[in-house]
């Protein structure tokens, strides 16, 4: 079996005393995967993403990054190394489309001319052509075209793994499924891992090779789509799928 | 040609010599007041705990009476005396304020979604305090340095009173010989310098602004 890109092994993590977050988290992320993290709302899967590029420390456990714990790898360098994608985005409202793409490159010290091209070649996948989207800003661009300069930002600088918070979460139905098409149509481009955070256990079943399914700090299941569909592994499990299923 | 017109005229250099006097004085204290507060804003924002006893403080000693201020820094060693080092730091000790709270809150106004993101990509705290929070403050920064600087011009007026120079030195003399045509000859280029000042800073904010 391969090292995996990204491992959380025994992991909690406790935000005040009497709340902990992460009860023995346990999870593995493939090279090339695309892994969901799917429960409820305060079920800790926000905090496993975070952890995975320190943005967060544990309490306990260990987070392994490319194989080794990322308690032991500079967090800037260690981040710039991992694509982040957030809600809307989070592009930098001040920047244009075109600086927003370059900011990891920008960081990483590329030429001007590596960034351009790497920008150039990162909106066209994206499907918002250099020409028409490098010099706007992002208040001038719909909530879909946001998020696909944020997943362009996320990519810029060939990341082998990429972190998604809900990625498409602020985005109508529409936008969303249409976005969703779109990320698979990237992935079989892509080569990096992924790991997906999403309340959205369609959007998980659609997306995902493999979902792992998440309550109270901890992995109830983790499967592939059609596993947890036909093998629920608690009832937990059942009733979670079932109301996507119904 | 009115009565005042020519009034003004005949005093023409004197004016102008008071009026680059004035300048001066608001113009070094508003640059030591934004060196001070802009750095110190963006500490209290790294230090929570801190902010609200220093912009309490500052909001104390902005309290004190102008005049009493000036007054109480004549005897002071080093900062005080008579002259205009004494008022350039009773000026900068008003103008802190606007700037420092104003710093403070431009910085905390940006989202907090940017701010994670600036993390999550890899920026180190200087990166995104250069690269995204500093720019994004800026305009809320500036409007506290035009507060500053306005409020500066007016009360650069009272600095006259300890032998600072300025425009305050014809208003004092028009007082002091009950001549209100003295007193405007100081008050009128006192409040087109104030106009001035909050214009040209105004074409800097939009200038240098970020855009969105």
């Amino acid at each position: 079996m391969p090292t995996p890109v990204l491992e959380f092994d025994e992991v909690r993590k406790r935000f005040a005393p009497d709340r902990l977050v992460l009860d023995g988290l346990r999870l593995e992320v493939l090279p090339g995967e695309t892994v969901a993290l799917v429960g409820p709302s305060g079920c800790g899967k926000t905090t496993a993403l975070k952890l995975a590029n320190r943005l967060l420390e544990p309490d306990g456990g260990v987070v392994r990054v490319f194989g080794r714990p990322a308690a032991e790898q500079e967090p800037v360098a260690l981040r710039r190394r991992i694509g982040f994608v957030i809600q809307e985005g989070g592009l930098f409202p001040h920047w244009t489309v075109r600086e927003n793409v370059e900011a990891v490159p920008r960081l990483l010290g590329w030429t001007p001319e590596r960034r351009r091209e790497r920008s150039d070649a990162m909106l066209a996948t994206v499907g918002l052509p250099a020409g028409a989207f490098a010099p706007r800003r992002p208040a001038s661009l719909s909530g879909g075209e946001r998020q696909r300069v944020g997943v362009a930002r996320a990519l810029a600088a060939a990341p082998s793994l990429v972190l998604m918070d809900e990625p498409f979460g602020a985005l109508d139905p529409i936008a969303r499924r249409e976005m969703q098409k779109e990320f698979l149509a990237w992935r079989t481009r892509w080569d990096a891992a992924v790991l997906l955070v999403t309340h959205d256990l369609g959007e998980a079943f659609r997306l995902a090779d493999r979902v792992a399914v998440m309550a109270s700090g901890r992995i109830r299941q983790v499967g592939p789509p059609d596993t947890l569909r036909r093998e629920p592994a608690d009832a937990f499990v059942r009733e979670f799928v079932s109301e996507f299923l119904a | 040609m009115s009565g005042l017109s020519r009034f003004l005229w005949e005093r023409r250099d004197e004016i102008l010599a008071l009026t680059g006097e004035h300048l001066v004085l608001v113009a070094v204290s508003a640059a030591i007041a934004t060196a001070i507060g802009v750095p110190l804003g963006v500490a209290l924002t790294r230090r929570p705990g801190l902010a609200r006893p220093v912009l309490g403080f500052a909001n104390t000693v902005q309290a004190i009476p102008s005049l009493a201020l000036f007054g109480f820094l004549i005897p002071v060693p080093v900062l005080g005396g008579i002259g205009a080092r004494t008022a350039i730091v009773a000026l900068v000790v008003y103008s802190l304020l606007p700037i420092l709270r104003n710093t403070h809150a431009g910085i905390l106004s940006v989202e907090p979604a940017v701010v994670e993101a600036a993390d999550g990509i890899g920026m180190t705290r200087g990166e995104r305090l250069r690269l995204v929070e500093l720019p994004l403050a800026f305009p809320i920064v500036l409007a506290g340095i035009r507060v500053a600087v306005v409020v500066g011009v007016g009360l650069a007026t009272i600095a006259a009173a300890i032998g600072a120079g300025g425009l305050g030195v014809l208003i004092y003399r028009g007082v002091a010989t009950a001549d209100h045509r003295l007193i405007l000859a100081g008050a009128l280029p006192a409040a087109a310098l104030a106009l001035a000042l909050d214009f040209l800073l105004g074409l800097v904010a939009r200038r240098w602004g970020p855009r969105r």
